[in-house]
């Protein structure tokens, strides 16, 4: 197995005044210019008409489908509008980032760091959401972004959930609370982390093992993983997000 | 040798859980849509993402599993 090369964590591409950059960051920052190069293409082919063609078909058909997936959670408009841009722009990062580490080239193409013994190889893209780093980030933008929700919506008495003097049994029901506010970033992180780069392991082995036509079907089951996580992500978040919008009262 | 145990002990007893979890997952929604077929899309889409959850078990023993082989 000397030639199969797998690397937990993503390797250091070049380092800019002191900071260095990875390849996974890298990956990320192409994934974002996309995003940003789509939306000012949707933009600017914008028309008024009632029977959009193109790109413009595209990006409501995208657009409209995510609005369903919060709406159908919600079921209120003004909540929905709150969330919608989060939501859409995790699914939409998380998306792009998985199915981009299926390409080829992402993860061959790279160059040979250190000598002898100790040379590696570093590809130059690795998918964003396979780095630890990027899905730890993604959680905890959920999480914190679900208390800021939660503070919107309630005030104060959001915090009554985690703080409450009145009984014993409610104290430590508080302190359960926080524990799974913190656990949530943990199980988002891993969970995406987990099954992007058990992707990336099982193709690697597979392609190692027979390098031709075995791995086919391997890809197709790792772009439908690819959308399932995206979806579980952007839907676990609007799940929590309206969680922290009702009051402990009529939550049960 | 004690490290590739516990590797693949890890992931023999991480499984279990998530394997039976998911196989009473799909063998209520394959009952829900035998006994109402044309409620079936609605089921499927519940159906993959309650695998979803219950698959992110194993992938945790999976992480696990894969942090002790190569870190």
């Amino acid at each position: 197995m000397a030639a199969l090369h797998i690397s937990i964590s993503a390797e250091k591409v070049f380092s800019i005044a002191g900071l260095s950059v990875s390849n996974a960051m890298l990956t990320s920052m192409v994934v974002s210019g996309l995003l940003i190069a789509f939306a000012l293409w949707v933009r600017l082919s914008l028309k008024r008409t009632n029977r959009p063609t193109g790109v413009q078909n595209l990006a409501e058909y995208i657009v409209e489908a995510l609005h369903d997936l919060v709406q159908g959670v919600t079921q209120n408009t003004r909540k929905t509008e709150m969330f919608f841009p989060v939501i859409a722009t995790f699914f939409l990062f998380i998306l792009l980032n998985n199915w981009i580490g299926l390409l080829p080239g992402v993860g061959s193409i790279g160059f040979f760091e250190g000598e002898g013994a100790t040379k590696v190889f570093v590809p130059y893209f690795r998918a964003g959401t396979a780095d630890l780093n990027m899905t730890i980030a993604l959680g905890l933008i959920s999480v914190i972004l679900t208390q800021f929700v939660g503070v919107a919506h309630l005030k104060l008495s959001y915090f009554a959930k985690f703080i409450n003097l009145s009984n014993p049994i409610q104290f430590f029901v508080g302190i359960l609370e926080i524990v799974s506010e913190l656990s949530h970033v943990i199980s988002f992180a891993f969970r995406l982390f987990g099954n992007v780069f058990a992707g990336e392991v099982l193709l690697a082995v597979i392609g190692f093992l027979v390098p031709v036509i075995a791995p086919m079907p391997f890809y197709g089951l790792e772009i439908f993983v690819g959308l399932i996580q995206a979806l579980v992500f952007a839907m676990l978040s609007v799940v929590f997000f309206n969680m922290a919008t009702l009051g402990h009262g009529d939550e049960h | 040798m004690s490290k590739e145990f516990a590797v693949a002990f890890v992931m023999g007893i991480g499984t279990i859980g998530p394997a039976i979890g998911i196989g009473l997952i799909f063998a209520k929604a394959m009952e829900a849509i035998g006994r109402n077929p044309e409620a079936a899309s609605k089921i499927q889409t519940n159906m993959i993402l309650g695998a979803a959850f219950a698959e992110a078990i194993a992938i945790y023993a999976l992480v696990v599993s894969l942090i002790l082989k190569f870190v």
